[in-house]
């Protein structure tokens, strides 16, 4: 157990940043059936507004709001522009507009920063090393930011879950991720509950950009691909279109990428291997083995909703 | 209508050439300036771009030359890379300079080999890029050696028995110091254990886990300076005392930046040592702190990197190829490096039989974080 600890830990913690990530992407394709390849770059975006703002010498305590208000409004402009022209397009063309925002805005990123690298500014307190020990168990030194991002993520993921069942709004998503044109003839603003929901996804990819790039403070232009590309795998894991689904599919993902990186060590001080396998390499490549498993055994993901063809 | 344009279009290109009336010669800078490598090789393009300013010609037979240089970016990554090489191929250099990684080398040889371009590697240390062809040649000394010298050092001076490696999957450069540093700790008696990590990691929490559970007394991890940056923020945060140890591109300032402050040991191998040339240190500084374009390519402040002044003494040894040649026939050139001798800013160069420098120490230096700056630890020979 002392051995899995650390692993499991860092698991957690980066399951949680996927999981903040997996919403944006989980929401949108559940109201517009529409995978947002742009959302990854919104979350890298973010980071690298946030460096920029810093720089400017403004205060920590007026950036932050400003990054989560730019974010945000970057999310709705990206849906304004790239998405609503082509609503009544096919789902293929929108898709593509999906794709040529995320290369836009990678290749913005990389035009301004030079290609080169920034480091992500300490937020106080959250960057901070501690040592704590829980039950009696010393966890191992981390930065404040690895264990706070479990619970923030449950607590967001909460009160997004009772905005979705309790405000009107949230009613509106749901009529409209049922059926779309129907909910419409009902006269619900269609374009407000669309524009709400990449509100919602983008504020949340802007918290999660805060927790990850405090945790690994690098940010270049494609950043956001690989936590795109894992909390995307986490959403169509737990059922894309679910958000519970996308949650429970993030920590799963995040845990079991960092215990394969700790197996080798694991198996070898149970005693069950006695040399080195070398498996740490497959840390990647097992997360989407996973992927395809689950797909082949339910193709819908853990929580997937059954579709009925209709005729 | 159409031909008066055209006329027109031609006059155009045709004119300056003539209105200039001065021979150029063009030399190719084969460089990152994005991607994981970028910064590095942003560095090592100042100290090229330096030595252009202040050497801004090359006399060769009786014609005074203006050096024009070419810049191709290689993206850091070998499928970026041909095109680069393509582009200066078609620009018709002399000589090429670069590149920074030994991967992004390799991608490139063939292209400038067809061409019968020569190339000077800067910092490419794998051996396979001047192994086995006569157009590669290289000024700076080699993984094998490196990695001894590394190897050497953790046994001898930080007393490391068990040593944790950690590069790249599938970067030329990580795995060959990685192989090569093996190599010799195995042979002090020491055990080593090596993972790599994908393209694109940046998490390496539960690799410095693993480190710290096989008991590990020195790190070794010659990656992208991009890494290496993540790598010390993570120990950092994890409380990793054990001694780092970095290769060549760990020298430079976004190391000391990402590791500013933070209770880690760092030691790495480098092939210039600042105040080894105080000359260039002054007339450098200088130079980096006159232009907010050259402040911000150097990271932010004016520490010296050894790229740079290998930039600097690549750019020298090409003028003196070129001088030898007395013709920018780049065929003439790649004859006449093999018999140039220099004396650098980072040491003196001559060319073996491979092409690759005679250097028979490295710098190791440590990284005094209170302070954020570098401090000689040892010049260390193989032996």
């Amino acid at each position: 157990m002392k051995t899995v600890l650390p692993y499991l830990l860092s698991g957690i913690s980066v399951g949680g940043q996927y999981a903040l990530i997996a919403i944006g992407y989980t929401m949108v394709y559940g109201i517009l059936r529409l995978i947002n390849f742009a959302h990854g770059d919104v979350f890298m975006v973010s980071g690298i507004l946030m460096v920029y703002l810093t720089a400017t010498g403004l205060p920590l305590y007026v950036v932050i709001p400003i990054v989560l208000l730019a974010t945000v409004f970057i999310g709705f402009a990206i849906e304004r522009i790239a998405y609503k022209p082509l609503r009544t397009a096919p789902r293929m063309s929108i898709m593509i507009s999906a794709i040529g925002v995320s290369y836009f805005l990678q290749n913005l990123v990389l035009y301004i920063t030079g290609g080169l690298s920034k480091v992500y500014p300490a937020i106080p307190f959250i960057s901070q090393s501690v040592t704590l020990t829980l039950f009696g168990v010393t966890l191992p030194t981390t930065k404040v930011a690895t264990l706070i991002t479990p619970p923030l993520t449950i607590l967001l993921v909460i009160g997004l879950v009772l905005l979705i069942n309790h405000t009107k709004i949230g009613m509106a998503m749901r009529a409209v991720s049922k059926d779309f044109e129907t909910s419409q003839l009902m006269g619900i603003k269609i374009n407000r509950v669309i524009s709400a929901t990449f509100v919602i996804g983008s504020f949340l990819a802007a918290i999660g950009s805060m927790l990850y790039f405090t945790n690994y403070p690098s940010v270049v232009a494609t950043s956001g691909s690989m936590p795109g590309l894992k909390a995307f795998v986490a959403a169509v894991f737990g059922g894309i279109g679910s958000i519970p689904g996308a949650v429970i599919g993030a920590f799963i993902i995040g845990i079991c990428e960092n215990i394969i990186k700790g197996l080798d060590l694991i198996l070898f001080k149970a005693g069950i291997t006695h040399k080195m396998l070398g498996l740490t390499t497959f840390s990647d490549a097992f997360t989407f083995v996973l992927l395809i498993v689950i797909l082949i055994i339910k193709p819908t993901g853990l929580f997937g909703e059954k579709t009925t063809d209709k005729v | 209508m159409k031909k008066l344009l055209a006329i027109l279009l031609v006059l155009c290109m045709v004119i300056p050439a003539a209105a200039l009336g001065e021979e150029v010669v063009k030399i190719g800078v084969y460089e990152p300036a994005t991607g994981d490598s970028g910064a590095g090789g942003k560095q090592e393009m100042l100290g090229m771009q330096y030595a252009n300013e202040l050497f801004p010609t090359v006399k060769m037979g009786d014609t005074e030359y203006k050096v024009e240089l070419v810049y191709a970016d290689n993206g850091s990554s070998s499928d970026k890379a041909p095109s680069a090489a393509q582009k200066l191929v078609s620009e018709n250099v002399s000589v090429v300079l670069g590149s920074y990684g030994s991967s992004v080398s390799n991608a490139g040889k063939p292209y400038f080999g067809e061409a019968g371009i020569p190339a000077i590697g800067v910092t490419c240390t794998n051996p396979s890029v001047t192994a086995g062809n006569t157009h590669y040649f290289r000024i700076c000394f080699l993984d094998p050696f490196q990695g001894t010298v590394l190897a050497n050092y953790a046994t001898e001076k930080l007393g490391a028995t068990i040593a944790y490696c950690l590069g790249e999957l599938g970067n030329d450069y990580d795995t060959g110091l990685i192989y090569n540093f093996k190599q010799a700790f195995e042979k002090n008696g020491g055990m080593v254990v090596d993972e790599y990590f994908q393209t694109g990691n940046t998490d390496f929490t539960s690799y410095l886990t693993n480190a710290s559970m096989y008991g590990a007394q020195v790190i070794f991890a010659p990656c992208s300076l991009a890494y290496a940056a993540l790598i010390c923020s993570a120990a950092g945060a994890q409380g990793v005392t054990t001694p780092i140890l970095g290769s060549d591109t760990w020298d430079s300032n976004v190391v000391v930046d990402a590791a500013a402050g933070q209770n880690i040991t760092i030691y790495v191998s480098t092939f210039y040592q600042e105040g080894g040339s105080p000359e260039f240190d002054a007339g450098f500084k200088a130079w980096i702190n006159s232009d907010s374009v050259h402040l911000a390519n150097n990271n932010g402040n004016d520490m010296i990197s050894a790229v740079s002044a290998m930039g600097y003494d690549a750019y020298m040894v090409a003028l003196e190829a070129l001088k030898a040649a007395g013709s920018k026939d780049p065929k003439a050139v790649n004859a006449a490096l093999w018999d140039v001798k220099y004396d650098g800013v980072t040491g003196a160069i001559a060319f073996d039989e491979t092409g690759d420098a005679i250097r028979d120490v490295a710098f190791i230096k440590h990284l005094d974080t209170a302070n954020s700056a570098w401090e000689l630890a040892a010049v260390q020979g193989k032996d």
